[in-house]
C-alpha cells in the first residue's frame, strides 16, 4: 500500500517538475543568451493558460486550446521583447527587475479586466481524462501521465534543437559572445526577439497543461515563477540540462516532502502535532535544498563560473 | 546637491504640513494615509541602505517586513490573551509596549538578515535577486502553513500597543512615533553613509576589485549592510502592524518585496530621501487611482515603466538632477 503511495507521488513529483521545467526553461535560454531577469514570465504563464481556457470554452477543442496558449503567449512575449525588454538589455539588473514587475501588474489587471476575478475552469479531454491501470495495480490520472510525456518529449525536442539545429547553434554562441555573433552577420535582434518566443510559448505551454489540473485565474503564474526560479538556480542560470535536472529535483523534493515529512515526524511525536511541523517543514523544503545546494556550488548544479 | 537639499526639506515640510492640517481639519484618514507613507518611508530607507549603498539587488526585504510585524503580532497575541510566551527555562510574557516591541522586531530581523545574508551574499548578480525571492518566500510559506499564530488567516490584534506618555490610538500621536522613528532611522543612514564604513561600501559597490585590494573584504561590508538594512525593515514592519492591527503572512508576500523596491526606486535609487519621497507618491498614487478605476494597477504599471525606462534616478533625479561624479 505504502509502495503504491510513493510511486504515486513520485509520479506526481515527475509531473511537477516537468511542468516546472517548462517554465524553468524559457527563463534561463532567456537570461542566458540576453541576460535579463524577466519577471514577467509568469505572466506568460497565465496568459497562456487563459488562452487555453478561452478557446476551449468556445470551441470545446483541446488542441486548439493547446495552439492558442502556445500562439498567444509568444505573441505577447514578441510584443513585450521589441516594445520593453529591448530596451533594458543595457540596462543593469535593478531596471530589469522593476521593468519586468510593472508588466506584471498590468498584465494581471488587463486579465483581471478581460476576464474577471473568477477563476476559469478548462476540462481534459475525454481521450485523457480518468485514471490508468500501470503495472503493479496502480491507478493514475492519464492527464498527468500525458503532461510528463509531454514535458520529456519536449525536452527532448529542445535538447536536439539547441545541440544539432542552426539557431540552437547561434543561441549557444549568443550565450558565449553577443558581439561576435553580431560580428560574423547574424541579426542579434531578430534571434533575441526568436528566443523570447520560444520561452514565452513553453511558459503559455506549461500554463495551458497545468490549467485543466488547477483552476485558471490572475495571479497563478507567480508562485510557479518563483518555484521556475528556484530551479534555475539549483540548476545553474543558463543551462538547460541544469533547468531540467533542477526542475526534477525540486518537484519530487517538494511533493515527496509533503508526504514523506509528515509520517517521518509522526514516528516521534503524536500525529497532529507530526502533521503540523511536517506540513511547515515541507513548505520550506525546496528552500533549504536550494540553500544547500549554493552552499557546496554558489553557481549552481551546472552554472558556469559567475 | 543643494537643489536636492532643497527638494529634501520640502519633503519633510510636506510630511509635517499634511498631517498637522489633517489633524486641524480633523481628517483622520488623511493623517492615517500619511501614517502608512511614513511608515513604508522607513522599510524603504532599510532597503536603501542594500540597495541604493550596497548595490545589493535584495528581492525578499518582505521577510524583514513581516518577521517585524509578526514580532508585534506574537507578542501582542500572547499579551492580550494572557498566554506566557515561553514558560522553560524561565517565563516570558507577551507585551504590549511599543518599545519592547520595536526592540524585539530589530533584533529578530537583524538576525534573519545576517542568516539570510550570510547564505546569499556567496553569489551576486542575478543569483542574489533569485536567492533573496526565494528566501522571502520560504518565510511567507513557512507562516500559512503554521497554524500556531493564525496561518492564512494572520493575527488580529484588538487595542493598538502602548507607548509611556501618549495615547497611541490617537492617530496624530501614533503618527508622531512613526514619523520620528523615520527621521531617526534617515538621521542614522545619513551618519552611515559618511562613515568610514559608508565610504567603504560605496567603494564596494564601484569597484569591488580594488577595495579588495586595499584589503577590504567586500562580503564583510555587504552583510553588515544587509543586516542594517534588514534590521530598519523589520521595525517599520512593526510599526505596520501596529498600525493595521493586524499581521497575516501578506506582509511576507513577494509582492510586499517589489513594492517596497518601487518605494526606493520611485524616489531614486541611493538617495537619502529617495524613499520617502518614493512612498508618499506610491501612496497618493494608490489614493488618488483607486478612485479613478478599479483596475488602477494598470496605471500604476505604465507610470512604473515609465520612470524606468525614462527617468533614470527616480523622481529625486529628475527634479534635482543626476548625482555627479558619484557613479
Amino acid at each position: 500500500m505504502t509502495a503504491i503511495l510513493l510511486i504515486e507521488q513520485i509520479l506526481n513529483g515527475l509531473q511537477f517538475g516537468v511542468m516546472l521545467f517548462l517554465m524553468a526553461a524559457g527563463l534561463t535560454l532567456i537570461f542566458g543568451v540576453m541576460g535579463v531577469i524577466n519577471l514577467a514570465h509568469g505572466s506568460l504563464f497565465m496568459i497562456g493558460a487563459f488562452a487555453a481556457a478561452g478557446t476551449a470554452a468556445a470551441t470545446g477543442s483541446y488542441v486548439l486550446a493547446l495552439m492558442a496558449s502556445l500562439s498567444a503567449a509568444a505573441i505577447a512575449g514578441v510584443l513585450v521583447e521589441t516594445l520593453i525588454i529591448r530596451r533594458l538589455y543595457a540596462r543593469d539588473h535593478l531596471d530589469q527587475v522593476l521593468a519586468t514587475f510593472a508588466l506584471i501588474l498590468i498584465f494581471s489587471e488587463g486579465t483581471r479586466f478581460l476576464f474577471g476575478s473568477f477563476p476559469l475552469y478548462l476540462d481534459t479531454p475525454d481521450l485523457l481524462s480518468g485514471p490508468v491501470t500501470l503495472p503493479g495495480g496502480i491507478q493514475y490520472p492519464i492527464y498527468r501521465l500525458f503532461i510528463i510525456a509531454m514535458g520529456l518529449a519536449i525536452a527532448g525536442g529542445l535538447f536536439w534543437f539547441i545541440a544539432r539545429t542552426r539557431i540552437g547553434i547561434q543561441i549557444r554562441a549568443g550565450e558565449v559572445d553577443r558581439e561576435m555573433i553580431a560580428a560574423l552577420g547574424i541579426n542579434i535582434s531578430r534571434l533575441y526577439t526568436a528566443v523570447f518566443a520560444l520561452g514565452a510559448a513553453l511558459a503559455g505551454l506549461a500554463g495551458a497543461l497545468i490549467g485543466a489540473i488547477q483552476s485558471v485565474e490572475v495571479g497563478m503564474g507567480e508562485p510557479v515563477l518563483i518555484l521556475a526560479f528556484v530551479v534555475i538556480v539549483i540548476g545553474g542560470i543558463g543551462s538547460i540540462k541544469g533547468a531540467l535536472i533542477g526542475a526534477l529535483l525540486v518537484g519530487l523534493t517538494d511533493t515527496l516532502g509533503r508526504v514523506l515529512l509528515p509520517q517521518a515526524f509522526g514516528l516521534i511525536m503524536d500525529a497532529s502535532s507530526a502533521t503540523t511541523v511536517g506540513a511547515s517543514l515541507a513548505s520550506m523544503a525546496i528552500y533549504v535544498l536550494m540553500a544547500g545546494v549554493l552552499i557546496f556550488r554558489p553557481s549552481g548544479l551546472f552554472g558556469g563560473t559567475t | 546637491m543643494r537643489r536636492e537639499n532643497l527638494l529634501n526639506a520640502a519633503i519633510l515640510l510636506g510630511f509635517i504640513a499634511v498631517p498637522l492640517w489633517a489633524w486641524v481639519a480633523d481628517e483622520p484618514f488623511i493623517i492615517t494615509l500619511t501614517t502608512r507613507a511614513a511608515i513604508l518611508a522607513l522599510a524603504g530607507v532599510g532597503l536603501n541602505v542594500a540597495l541604493g549603498l550596497g548595490g545589493l539587488v535584495s528581492l525578499g526585504h518582505a521577510a524583514f517586513f513581516g518577521i517585524g510585524g509578526y514580532a508585534m503580532g506574537v507578542l501582542a497575541f500572547h499579551a492580550q490573551n494572557y498566554l506566557p510566551l515561553i514558560e522553560v527555562p524561565f517565563l516570558i510574557e507577551g507585551t504590549k509596549s511599543m518599545p519592547v516591541i520595536w526592540l524585539v522586531a530589530i533584533l529578530a530581523s537583524a538576525l534573519a538578515a545576517v542568516l539570510i545574508g550570510a547564505l546569499s551574499l556567496r553569489t551576486s548578480g542575478v543569483y542574489f535577486i533569485m536567492i533573496t525571492l526565494a528566501f522571502g518566500q520560504m518565510l511567507y510559506f513557512f507562516m500559512i502553513s503554521w497554524p500556531a499564530y493564525g496561518g492564512e488567516d494572520g493575527l488580529s490584534i484588538y487595542i493598538r500597543n502602548g507607548f509611556p506618555g501618549l495615547n497611541t490610538l490617537d492617530p496624530i500621536q501614533f503618527y508622531a512615533i512613526a514619523f520620528t522613528l523615520l527621521l531617526a532611522a534617515l538621521w542614522l543612514v545619513a551618519r552611515i553613509q559618511n562613515s568610514a564604513f559608508g565610504l567603504a561600501l560605496a567603494s564596494a559597490r564601484q569597484n569591488p576589485t580594488r577595495v579588495t585590494a586595499v584589503g577590504i573584504r567586500p562580503r564583510h561590508l555587504h552583510l553588515v549592510a544587509f543586516t542594517v538594512s534588514g534590521a530598519i525593515t523589520g521595525l517599520s514592519g512593526a510599526l505596520f502592524a501596529d498600525l493595521n492591527r493586524f499581521v497575516s503572512p501578506t506582509m511576507f508576500s513577494w509582492q510586499t518585496s517589489g513594492e517596497i523596491m518601487v518605494f526606493v526606486i520611485i524616489g531614486g535609487v541611493g538617495r537619502l530621501f529617495g524613499p520617502v519621497l518614493g512612498a508618499a507618491t506610491f501612496i497618493a498614487m494608490e489614493y488618488w487611482l483607486d478612485g479613478v478605476s478599479d483596475y488602477w494597477h494598470i496605471y500604476l504599471g505604465a507610470i512604473l515603466l515609465g520612470i524606468v525606462l525614462f527617468a533614470r534616478g527616480g523622481l529625486i533625479g529628475l527634479i534635482a538632477g543626476r548625482e555627479v561624479a558619484h557613479d
